[in-house]
């Protein structure tokens, strides 16, 4: 079993009216089986309202099953009395910079998981100075966030989820708030995480060109898992993400297009040098 | 508007009284408030401002700086001068119709605006070299005794700092909706009072909407890590007493000590 493990995965969003009762439900993930081992980089691709998100809450048991099971390093979100053992094991960024940065003082809000988890004083330091210098931040750390750009905001958020020392990181769009330097910052950063620390990530998308580098891949639509495999088996099979809304890279397109039209290629291309070496 | 009010802000500076503990600032701005009080006579207003004028001295925040803080409250001053001088009775200097300006009145104005000068230099003094954080910090450790009779005094701080970290970002937000609606027409500047109030509803609604919005990313940033109330939570940045702390406490008893003295002796 690995880090992240879901069996039949059911959620519900329940709409109330104004009594309290139960006025209609709405599926928001169904019958998602994953299994991701440690140290891996998933990344999860899907349009709007694919429920990605509701996934990603699930493994940090901000939201609850309503049906089947999540386990956490072994932990079933649902049977765990102390929610916040899984929430240090899964750690998550998400989208909107501002909205996650607690602190007025780029240190202190590195420290603030350390401090919730009940970390004695100088090993929050050790943390702190460690998971800034991870994430390239050290030289800010006596700033304010609100001087800070975007990808900087991203990369104090990465930081502080990785002082509390997690097995896993789960990304919510962090990019999509972001101009493209800032995308690529925040991209860089988590994949040396991955790389370097052994975490195991969890990327929550919807571009295209941050899953090529990703190990394993599932994509999302209308609650339900319809794609899994790695970039190369994903991304050769345009038609079918184009039936899910979705793009693939502009270097894909254009071997798919050439293939359509005669030229000798193999399917999967991901990146302009793989497409360079095959056509000369 | 907003940027003149100097009453708390912070001014950076590498004084001592930057680095005491925010627990002494706050004992020491409520013992002069106190004091302020205490003294009624012209040499206990001296010694009051002997202590004042040194303690800014020591902080190196330019005397200028701290006056300007004072422009918000000169209407204040005024009026409460003005009322003073004509309302108290006693022996008449003045008279004009029924207005009489009266000894007793005269200085009792004169004390009063003392009083309010000093309070509002000493307080902001106090604001000026604490940054708001410390502030929240210090309140919280010195109110913890409070939370023997329940009161929430972890979850009170926490609430003011977040507010605090929150102002540039909803101010920023505030301008870009206003240029957003002025861009479609909207008119924030003329008409009388009631019109202008009424004008600012397509600015307000969409602010408070996206500040609950805020609230609940921020509500569940939290959560996500590992945020669950004051208990088990240690600190980064724990308050320690250190020596500078103990000899402003010294300094701050024998000038309360002083003030108590002059009082008794009727000074």
């Amino acid at each position: 079993m690995g880090i992240i493990k879901t069996v039949k995965l059911g959620f519900d969003y329940f709409k109330y009216d104004e009594d309290g009762n139960v006025q209609e439900t709405q599926r928001a993930v169904d019958n998602v089986n994953i299994d991701i081992p440690e140290g891996e980089f998933v990344a999860v691709l899907g349009h709007n309202g694919s429920g990605k998100s509701t996934l990603a809450k699930h493994i940090n048991a901000l939201l609850l099953p309503t049906e089947g099971t999540v386990w956490i390093d072994g932990m079933d979100t649902l049977k765990e009395p102390e929610l916040w053992k899984i929430r240090q094991k899964a750690g998550m960024v998400f989208q909107n910079p501002d909205n996650q940065i607690i602190g007025t003082v780029v240190e202190e809000d590195v420290g603030f998981g350390p401090e919730n988890m009940g970390v004695p004083t100088e090993d929050i330091w050790k943390r702190v100075d460690e998971s800034l210098q991870k994430t390239g931040m050290t030289s800010y750390r006596h700033h304010s966030p609100n001087k800070l750009s975007g990808g900087q905001k991203q990369r104090v958020a990465i930081a502080g989820v990785m002082a509390m020392r997690p097995k896993c990181i789960v990304l919510d769009e962090p990019t999509a708030m972001l101009d493209p330097n800032g995308r690529k910052e925040v991209l860089e950063a988590v994949h040396q995480l991955n790389r370097q620390e052994k975490v195991t990530v969890v990327l929550i998308t919807h571009y295209m060109e941050e899953v090529i580098h990703a190990d394993h891949v599932y994509v999302m639509d209308e609650s339900h898992v319809v794609m899994e495999g790695t970039p190369k088996e994903i991304f050769s099979q345009v038609d079918v993400l184009k039936k899910y809304r979705l793009d693939v890279p502009q270097v894909t397109l254009l071997a798919y297009e050439l293939k359509k039209s005669g030229v000798d290629l193999p399917d999967g291309i991901l990146t302009t040098e793989e497409l360079v070496n095959v056509l000369c | 508007m907003i940027r003149d009010i100097t009453i708390g802000q912070y001014y950076p500076a590498d004084s001592v009284i930057h680095r005491l503990d925010p627990r002494t600032k706050l004992a020491g701005t409520l013992i002069f408030i106190v004091s302020v009080f205490l003294f009624h006579t012209l040499p206990g207003y001296a010694v009051a401002t002997v202590f004042l004028a040194a303690v800014i001295k020591i902080s190196k925040i330019p005397v200028k700086f701290i006056f300007k803080g004072l422009k918000a409250i000169f209407l204040i001053l005024l009026i409460t001068m003005v009322f003073n001088m004509l309302l108290t009775p006693g022996e008449e200097l003045w008279g004009f119709g029924i207005f009489h300006i009266t000894r007793e009145g005269v200085s009792m104005a004169v004390r009063m605006a003392i009083r309010l000068i000093y309070l509002v230099v000493g307080s902001s003094l106090m604001t000026l070299t604490t940054t708001p954080n410390q502030l929240t910090d210090g309140m919280e450790k010195s109110l913890r005794p409070l939370n023997r009779i329940h009161v929430p005094v972890h979850e009170i701080a926490m609430m003011m700092s977040i507010a605090l970290r929150f102002i540039p970002i909803l101010l920023e937000e505030t301008d870009k909706i206003m240029k957003a609606q002025i861009a479609r027409g909207a008119d924030f500047e003329s008409g009388n009072l009631i019109q202008k109030v009424k004008n600012m509803v397509p600015l307000l609604v969409p602010l408070f909407i996206s500040a609950f919005r805020r609230a609940n990313d921020l509500a569940m940033a939290m959560e996500a890590r590992c945020y669950h109330g004051g208990s088990h939570r240690t600190q980064m940045k724990p308050l320690q007493y250190k020596r500078r702390d103990r000899l402003a406490y010294m300094a701050l008893f024998l000038y309360f000590a002083v003030a108590v003295a002059f009082r008794a002796a009727g000074i």
